[in-house]
């Protein structure tokens, strides 16, 4: 997982663990972009420790959020009051 | 480094302030402390209080760790009459410590006006005799700094909250006591978190103590997690914990605490804020303030406060020194940030260098100079019902494995 240190643009290439990257949509600052391939039901790894797991398929440069990756605790709020619609 | 010089107190503790706290013993006296400390504003003169008028053995012993806190100097405790606080005992604690103290019931008073009015004239007499006390020399391993982070996003963890670790890590070497706090913000570390602990009983005091939290939450239906902390890019409480966790540093956890007890030894402490049992009386602590207050009942003379999204919060009794994460909010809010450590973001800085800041600071706050949450006459203050057991001593180093 990459934390976005700066707003990021789609189709900005960032270096990854693994190389270059292509970012596939606009991530701001403080969020999070796939730095690979992440299937569904799949722990998502962040500096080596699992923060959930993923909802949906997840390719290498994809902004990574509530929707695509939930609590593996205690599901997430937001201003709407409920889960993102996932 | 600045010499540090503290006030020092009947049980062996030293203060880096020497407020004066106007408690009310329930919301009936809210307005009547506020008007009595109100000509105090820029001075060490704090309200604080208890809104319930039902007993409650928790905010009994808060009030009474915070009433003899060594930042406080002397208390003037505002009772209604007819509220269900035991405000005599309470008195007679604060008394036996050896700090002024004065009641005043305002039904025998004769109302706001005139308990205004004699609160007034005892806080002037009683502020006077304050200016006249002396400060002794005061060691970094006396001192007590707590953390909390409010306002977390995607780079508090990388950002602020390592730069707390640092600080604790360097404050612990010292022979000083660091407390960190709230189990419900540390879900997902507990493995990681109980292989730092002294003993292995108390490794398995805080995976238990986690779970509880966990479990805890779950009946709320409500994790410790903001929507600001969704829109700062945190997407699950295990992500927002990962973060918080690292201002924990990285050294050995000697124990684990629960609100209002004091570290009977110097190291680093987990502060254990959820009730145990069922949920009882609501969410574990309703804000940042209320943990807040917390960590100062446990003893912390300074409070570290990351935020991402960026808090403006102080607190009544212990300076809040605010560690901004985040670079677009130092930008927009810097008057309330006595850190930037989001200056990491933009190459303006290491870890290390705002590591090194963050500890002058503390060091500095310590000897007197304000913070910018004091400056700005940020006074929060906020206790509710709740309940809270002693930790054990299966939770607490003994005096003989006393940090060194």
């Amino acid at each position: 997982m990459l934390i976005a240190a700066a707003l990021l643009r789609a189709g900005e290439t960032v270096t990854g663990p693994d190389g270059p990257l292509t970012v596939i949509q606009e991530v701001e600052l403080g969020h999070k972009v796939a730095a690979g391939a992440i299937a569904t039901g799949q722990k998502v790894i962040r500096f080596g420790m699992p923060i959930g797991s993923a909802t949906q398929d997840i390719v290498a440069g994809e902004w990574v959020h509530t929707h695509n990756l939930k609590s593996d605790y205690i599901r997430t709020f937001d201003h709407r009051g409920g889960e993102d619609d996932a | 480094m600045p010499d540090l010089l503290g006030y020092p107190r009947s049980d062996g503790r030293k203060g880096i302030r020497n407020v004066t706290v106007v408690v009310y013993m329930v919301e009936c006296a809210h307005v009547v402390a506020t008007a009595i400390a109100s000509p105090y504003a820029d001075d060490e003169v704090h309200v604080i209080g208890f809104g319930g008028c039902y007993p409650s053995p928790y905010a009994h012993h808060m009030l009474e760790q915070l009433c003899t806190h060594p930042n406080v100097g002397a208390a003037l405790l505002i009772s209604l009459g007819c509220e269900g606080f035991n405000r005599e005992r309470l008195a007679s604690t604060i008394a036996a410590s050896g700090r002024p103290v004065n009641v005043l019931v305002i039904q025998e008073a004769g109302g706001t006006r005139a308990t205004v009015a004699a609160g007034r004239d005892w806080l002037a007499s009683t502020r006077a005799s304050l200016a006249a006390a002396e400060r002794v020399p005061m060691a970094i391993s006396e001192l007590v700094v707590g953390t909390i982070c409010g306002g977390s996003d995607g780079t508090s963890g990388i950002t602020a909250n390592p730069a707390v670790g640092r600080v604790f890590d360097r404050l612990v070497a010292a022979g000083g006591t660091a407390i960190f706090e709230e189990t419900g913000e540390l879900v997902g570390c507990e493995g990681h978190m109980s292989a730092r602990a002294v003993t292995p009983e108390l490794g398995r005091q805080i995976e238990s103590r986690v779970g509880k939290a966990a479990d805890y939450y779950s009946k709320m239906g409500h994790g410790s997690f903001a929507p600001g902390n969704a829109e700062g890019g945190l997407s699950t409480i295990e992500e927002k914990s990962l973060g918080a966790y690292a201002k924990s540093g990285s050294g050995p956890i000697h124990g684990v605490i629960t609100p209002a007890q004091v570290p009977p030894t110097p190291g680093l402490y987990l502060l254990d804020v959820v009730p145990e049992g069922d949920p009882r009386w609501g969410f574990p602590n309703i804000n940042d303030n209320a943990e807040i207050a917390e960590l100062i009942a446990c003893g912390s003379h300074i409070i570290l406060f990351t935020t991402g999204r960026g808090s403006v919060v102080g607190s009544a009794i212990s300076p809040v020194v605010k560690v901004c994460a985040n670079p677009q909010t130092y930008a927009r809010m810097s008057e309330d940030m006595d850190v930037n450590a989001g200056r990491m973001l933009t190459g303006d800085g290491t870890l290390d260098e705002v590591a090194d800041e963050l500890f002058d600071v503390t060091l500095a706050t310590a000897a007197g100079q304000p913070t910018a949450s004091e400056g700005l006459g940020h006074r929060e203050f906020v206790l509710t019902y709740k309940s809270s057991e002693p930790a054990g001593p299966s939770c607490l180093p003994t005096l003989s494995l006393s940090v060194r």
